[in-house]
Parts: structure tokens; sequence; C-alpha cells
């Protein structure tokens, strides 16, 4: 009877783990709280269906165990049971998939208005790109990479020669506003992701892939690389600030000026 | 045609043309080594297997003690870590567990099941067990090569596997492809050989409806893996030909450390799609047998018929036909074109359907059983344990948006281990507990494998049901050190620490496993021909281990479905396959 017994502990011991341990994800940052959501109900639901179906085996394990002299029923099928097994189960797959499809729709829905920011990866560090006043970035290419033009910008292309290029430094974001992340990598596959925002996605050679957000709530957060890159994978870190309005435009201020002090150095 | 005498079985041909030459083996070396019987080559596959399993177990006990204790354990550093993280990874994903189910329980079962005297291609078989040596050896030779073997992660996602920033880019990374090229190669051969056994050679009697769950499991797989594997084959003969040509299958123009190479127009997303066109498939070819042999087990040591049989059947053929359309739930954060994600969700998902008919009819059968608590009982009853707990992460991660958070997390992994990891390696187990006996003539013993298995259920669940929670945390995958993450708070290293100390204890139980199938081999009880009493077909050889060519002068005729426990009216509590039904011909009405 040990066997009941452990199923009903796994049952209880996975519940209460669930419910009172410390490991919890972190607070969200940015406008995916449908993800959260949408994860939220898919505990309850297969949380539900996991002790169902255990609790269910444990009795009987109990109640059906070998005596002798005692037979089994004998019940090649159940039509009807296996026709309502099967619908409920239809039933609670596509209310799971509803939700996420919907939310998986306005993933994939980037506003009008959200302004690009381009993250760049390489093996192991993060660069950044950002548009000037006029909102556009320029082109790249990577056969444009050199030691003078690390991003491969296109030099002759006039909506990059305001663009802001941060490299080693830290990204800066306006909260409330939407922001469409283009993702572009020189070498190998690598993963934007910030836990505090849910969302990621990969950065792949060779061509540019996105997804977009609205920073919610100001503060420093990681930025790590996600996808196997390398030994220097776990350490390929960088830093995201969400800042008000204000204090973006100073940054913005800030950087255009310090491009413009290198400016002259670059060209000697 | 030949006129064909009328026999007693109504009407039929006799079972076999007389005097068949079995070409039995006339020395040691073809009889135990360059073997052609099935039952031979079944051992042959499952003590490699098993012995790279060991070997694979022993990586994962280096990377928790990274994990748990890092920066104790100097020789652990990113590089090996890595190394230890991909080999451990393919090594039970190819080299075990399919090698295993396939090589092992379907060359051993297939036969006897159906009522077949061995495959139908004996020689061909034979190569397929010696290929398959061959994949091993190259594979392990990579760790004695400079650079040591790849640590490209499993899935050896290009341009990364073969650029320098990667361990084991000069060698390791070439005997990793030319391994799983040969491994298919010999796939290939054995698993022609259990569809064309199934199709062909089953006993008079043995209808496609009245097999055992488990050869349908298995049956499915097989053929599901030649459809597979060819996806992965062609993905590694191009990343090869990227790698030493230069050709650029996979690879885009790309910068290396600021220097231009010369690659230029591939995609590293195609490999992805090559890679999960095999790989996810691959996840069923090992659930698959699992699925068939659990229900075997259920039924027989509950003395009751597997519940919704046909019904079982069928949704082994719809999950084998499905997992060929759902590859790109692995890709979701990939970059592919993000509309993908609408259809490969909802595949995904309905996939989930036949899947939780198959735990319902298993959790069914017990109902009103007579359930004997043995071994393989025990071990049964955590698969499906564990196998619902993975099964239910999996609408997680399938459903699209709720994979982008978890993703590439620890969550991942736990998930992948709960449900193609620890639930399969219970299955096996348990059908070791359970075929020991019909394999060597003797028991396993209960002491010792009671021991083994609560370690190992409960230990596994303590491993990796916490582990999901690292990952809603954040916690990526494949870092050798967590090092500092702010939103992770120092409790985790804790966590960490309990769950390596946990995979020391579990790997250590499988120890006692290892001690109980050598010593049992020796001391343990005589078994007899059917211990378990139980009706299908393999436990009615007329010699117990059964000898070249299985039933010796007749081949067995079967007269209903592998099922018939607890049949009212019935003298004993199972009836076996091959007894006639009482003063009625056989018809296929008869179950």
């Amino acid at each position: 009877m040990a066997i009941a017994l452990a199923l009903v502990l796994v049952v209880i011991g996975s519940i209460l783990f669930h419910l009172f341990s410390p490991w919890w994800w972190t607070p969200i940052a940015s406008n995916w709280r449908y993800i959260d959501d949408t994860i939220i109900v898919t505990f309850w639901i297969t949380g539900a269906v996991f002790a169902a179906v255990v609790l269910f085996m444990a009795y009987c394990v109990f109640r059906f165990r070998h005596h002798p002299g005692r037979r089994a029923a004998y019940e090649p099928e159940n039509k009807k049971l296996e026709t309502w097994l099967t619908v409920i189960t239809t039933i609670g797959v596509a209310a799971l998939l509803a939700p996420g499809l919907f939310v998986w729709n306005q993933f994939i829905t980037v506003p009008e208005d959200a302004t690009d920011v381009e993250v760049v990866g390489q093996q192991w560090q993060w660069s950044f790109r950002l548009p000037g006043a006029d909102r556009r970035l320029g082109k790249s290419d990577i056969r444009a990479i050199s030691a003078d033009n690390p991003l491969g910008l296109v030099t002759d292309d006039p909506a990059g020669t305001d663009d802001i290029v941060i490299q080693g430094g830290e990204l800066h974001l306006p909260l409330d506003k939407p922001v469409k992340v283009l993702l572009r990598s020189t070498d190998v596959v690598h993963d934007f992701f910030v836990p505090e925002f849910r969302a990621k996605m990969d950065l792949v050679p060779g061509q540019i892939s996105y997804f977009w957000l609205v920073p919610t709530r100001t503060g420093t957060f990681e930025i790590l690389c996600a996808e196997l890159c390398g030994i220097g994978h776990a350490l390929m870190r960088g830093s995201v600030v969400v800042e008000n309005e204000a204090d973006h435009q100073a940054w913005l201020q800030e950087q255009s000026r310090l491009k413009l002090a290198r400016l002259p150095a670059a060209q000697e | 045609m030949v006129d064909v005498p009328l026999d007693t079985f109504g009407g039929l041909p006799p079972p076999e043309v007389p005097d068949v030459d079995l070409y039995h083996p006339k020395s040691w070396v073809t009889k135990y080594v360059f073997s052609q019987d099935a039952k031979v080559i079944a051992i042959q596959y499952s003590a490699t297997a098993m012995s790279i399993g060991l070997l694979a177990l022993v990586l994962s006990w280096l990377m928790r003690l990274q994990l748990g204790f890092p920066s104790i354990f100097s020789f652990i550093d990113a590089t090996a870590y890595y190394q230890f993280v991909t080999m451990h990874g393919m090594m039970m994903v190819v080299y075990v567990l399919t090698a295993l189910f396939l090589g092992g329980f379907g060359n051993y079962l297939i036969p006897l099941m159906v009522g077949a005297r061995d495959m139908v291609f004996p020689y061909a078989n034979m190569l397929s067990y010696w290929l398959y040596l061959l994949a091993v050896v190259i594979l392990l030779a990579s760790f004695f090569v400079p650079g040591g073997p790849t640590g490209a992660g499993w899935t050896l996602y290009p341009p990364q596997a073969i650029l320098s920033g990667t361990p084991g880019r000069d060698w390791g990374i070439m005997l990793m492809l030319i391994s799983l090229i040969i491994f298919i190669i010999g796939f290939t051969m054995g698993g022609l050989n259990y569809v064309v056994t199934v199709l062909q050679a089953r006993a008079r009697g043995m209808t496609l409806m009245r097999m055992p769950l488990t050869v349908w499991g298995i049956f499915t797989a097989s053929f599901m893996a030649l459809l597979a594997f060819p996806a992965l084959l062609v993905g590694a003969v191009m990343m090869l030909f990227d790698r030493l040509l230069g050709t650029s299958f996979f690879m885009p123009s790309l910068v290396e450390m600021g220097e231009h190479l010369s690659y230029g127009g591939g995609s590293p997303i195609l490999f992805q799609h090559l890679f999960w066109f095999f790989g996810h498939p691959e996840v069923y070819i090992v659930a698959l047998p699992a699925f068939g042999i659990v229900s075997d087990l259920i039924s027989v040591h509950a003395r009751k018929n597997i519940f919704g049989y046909r019904m079982m059947v069928w949704a082994i053929l719809a999950i084998g036909a499905l997992s060929f359309v759902v590859w790109a739930h692995h890709m979701y954060v990939s970059g592919m074109n993000p509309y993908f994600g609408f259809f490969f969700a909802t595949s995904t998902l309905i996939i989930a359907v036949p899947t939780a008919i198959k735990i319902y009819n298993w959790v069914l059968t017990l109902w009103r059983g007579n359930i004997r608590l043995t071994l393989p009982m025990l071990f049964a009853l955590a698969f499906i344990v564990t196998f619902i707990n993975g099964g239910l992460t999996g609408l997680f991660l399938g459903n699209v948006v709720v994979d982008v958070p978890l993703s590439d997390t620890m969550f991942v992994v736990a998930h992948f281990h709960m449900v193609m990891g620890v639930a399969p390696v219970l299955a096996i187990f348990g059908a070791i507990y359970h075929w020991y006996p019909k394999v060597t003539g003797r028991m396993l013993d209960e002491t010792l494998g009671r021991i083994h298995f609560w370690i190992t259920f409960l230990g596994a669940y303590l491993i990796f049901f916490p582990m999901h929670y690292l990952g809603l945390m954040g916690v990526p995958r494949r870092y050798h050190e967590m090092g500092e993450m702010a939103f992770v708070p120092q409790s985790a290293q804790t966590l960490n620490a309990f769950i390596t100390v946990m995979a020391l204890i579990v790997g250590t139980a499988q120890m006692v496993f290892f001690f109980n199938v050598v010593w049992s081999y020796f001391k343990g009880k005589p078994a007899g021909h059917n211990p378990w009493e139980a009706a299908s077909l393999e436990w009615q050889t007329p010699e117990t281990p059964p000898p070249h060519g299985n039933w010796g002068r007749e081949l067995p005729v079967v007269y209903r479905w592998a099922y018939d426990y607890s049949v009212p009216g019935a003298a004993s509590d199972f009836v076996p396959q091959n007894q006639p039904v009482a003063s009625r011909p056989a018809s296929d009405e008869d179950r």
C-alpha cells in the first residue's frame, strides 16, 4: 500500500511546493501580463488534471489491490465513456489553446507607433542602436563590418547618420512607450532575454528577427543570452534601463553629444 | 498456385514449409558474437546501450556537481561543461533510448510476441548492431581527440557548432556527425526489419488487431524512425560539408572575432527545421514503445484486459502521424516566420488529445482490476505519474505564447527530462523486471528491486519537479554557472545543491539495479515459463529462455487477443493467446 500513499503524497507535495516555495517568477516589467495570466490558467487546469488522475490512480491501487480469489472485471471497451473523455479533453485543450493563440496574435502584431531599437549580438557581448531625430534606423550590412564600423552600418544611408550606437553599454528604453526590438547577429545564434519583460527572441545571423513590448516599470534589468552561443554563453550579459520620458530624452541627448565628440577622431 | 490441402485449422495452409532450415549457428562466434538471432542481437544492443547510459549518467553527475556547487570542481570549466551537456544529451536520446527501445526490446519482443521464428532479415539485423557499435565507438573516440568532443549542445545548431567559439570544433563535431550518420544507416537496417517482420512474419491468427500494444508501439516507432532519421542524416551530411568543404548550407555571411569568413547565403534556421523534423518524432519514437510496454505491464499485473484496446491502437497511430507536423514548436522563438506559431501550437495541442486518451485508458485498466503490486507494476505506475507530469508541462511549452518566457530555461530541461528522460527509463526498468525471467529463466531479486524502485521514482521526481520553478524564475538552461543574476534569489542556489545531491543518490541507486541484473543471472530464483501468468505469446514458448528459432518444431497459432484476463467463465484468470477457442473455429470475432 506504500505506493498508494506515495501517489497521494506526490500530489499533495507538488501542490504545497507550488503554493509555498519561495521560487516564483520575477515581477513583470512589460505589457505582457497576458502571458503571465495564460501561465496561471495553464497551471490551474494542468494542476487539477494532475491531481485528479493521480489521486484516482491511488484510489484504484488501494481499492483494487490483489486478493486471493478475487477476479478483475472484464470490460474490453466502453464506447460512451471513451467518447465522453475524448470530448472533455478536447474542450480542455481548446480552452488552453484559445487564449494562447489570442495573445500570440498580439505578440506578433507590432503597434504602428512603436520605436525601432536594434539589438546586435556577437560572441559574447550585446550592442544596441537607437534611431536619432528622424526616428529611423539606417541600413546595415554584415559585409561592412570593420574595426571602425563594428555593427556594419551602411555609411551612405542618410537615415543612419544620426543613429546612436552603444557598444558595451546599457540600453535605455522609455517607460510606457511601445518598442519594436529588431534583432540581428554577426556570428552565431543568440537570444535576447530579459526575464522581467517575459519576451525573448533569437538573434539569427543572416536575418532580422523582432518582437515588441511596452516597458511598464522603471529600473535596471539584466539581459541574458538564452541560446547556446559558445563557451562565453553564460557570461554574455547586458543591462537595459527603463526610465521616464524626460530622463530618456536627456540620455539620448548625451549619447548624441558623445557621438559628435567622437567623430573628428574617427575621421583622422 | 499450388493446391493447398485443407487441414484442421479450417482450410488454412500448414503453418510453415516443412524441413525449414533455420541456419542454426555452428560456432561460438556465430552464436554469441556475430549472431543473427534477434534475441542475441537484442541483448547486444541492450548491453551496449546500458553501458552508454551509465557513462551518460556519470556525465550528468559532473554537470550537476558544477551546477550545485559551482567553482568547487575546477576541472569542470565552461568548455568541459558544454561537452558534458552535449554528450549526455545525444547519448541518452539517440544511443541509449532509441537503441534500447527499438534495437533492444524491438529485437527481443517483436518475433516472440507476433509468433515469428526470427526477424525477416537476420543478416541485416546483425549488421545493424555492428554499425551501431561502430557509431558508439566513434562517438566515444571524440573524448580522446585534440579539443575533445563537441560542446555545441545536443541540438548542434550551426553556425556555432562549427565555429571556433565552441569546444570540439576541430574533431569533436566531425566525429559526432559521422557517428550519427553511421547510426542512422545501422538503424535503417534494423528498423526495416522490425517493420517488415510485424507486417509479414506474424503467426497464423495473429491479426494486426490482436497484437500486444508493445508490438504496436515499437512497430509505429520504427516506422516513424525510418521517416524521421533521414532528415537528421541530410542535416548531418550538409553540416559536415559546411565544416569540411566550405559549403554554406547553414552558414550565412558572418564575422567571427572580427574576421570575415568565406561563408555566405546559407540559413541557420534551415538546420533547425531539419533537426526538429527528426527531433520531434524522436520524442515519440522513444515514447510510443514506452506507451506500449506500460500498457502491457498494467494489463498483465492488474489481471485485466487493457481498457479500450482499439482506441489505444488508433491513439498510437494518431500520435505517430501528428508528431510529424509539430516540429516547429521547438522553434517558437527561433526567429522563424511568427505566423507558423498558430499552426504549430494548434497541432501540438491536438496531439494532447490522443495522448490523454492513453493515460485515461491505463488508469481505467486499473479500475476494478486485481492489482498485483509487482515490480513491473510499480514501475508502470511510476511511469504514468511521471509521464502525466511531463506531458502537462508540455501544454505550457506547446502553447506558443506561454513558451516565450519559458523557452530555453530550466523549465524546458525539467519538462523533457520528466517526459522523455525519466518516464521512458521507468518504462524500461519495468520492462526489464517483467521480461528478465523470459530472457534468463530467473527472476530479478525483489528486495533489491524495491530499493531501486523507491529511490528512482521519488528521487527523480524530487530532482525534476522543483527544477521547473528555476525556469519559471528565468534561469536559462546551458549555463555552466548562474553567476550573479539580480532576479534570482540566493535560495535558488540551495535548490540547485539539493537537486545535485538527489541526482547523486538516484544515480547511485542505479548501481543496485546493475548489480541485481548480474547477480540474479546466476543466483536468481528460477522463473519457470510464465511467472506472471501472462497471456501474450512470448510467455508460451516451449523453452525458457527460448532457443534460436523460438518455437521448437511448430509455430504457434493464435486464437485470441493478448488480453484475455479474468474472462468470465474461464478456468484460470488468464487465457494464453494460443489456446484454442473451445468447439469453435478461430475467427476474427473472438478476441
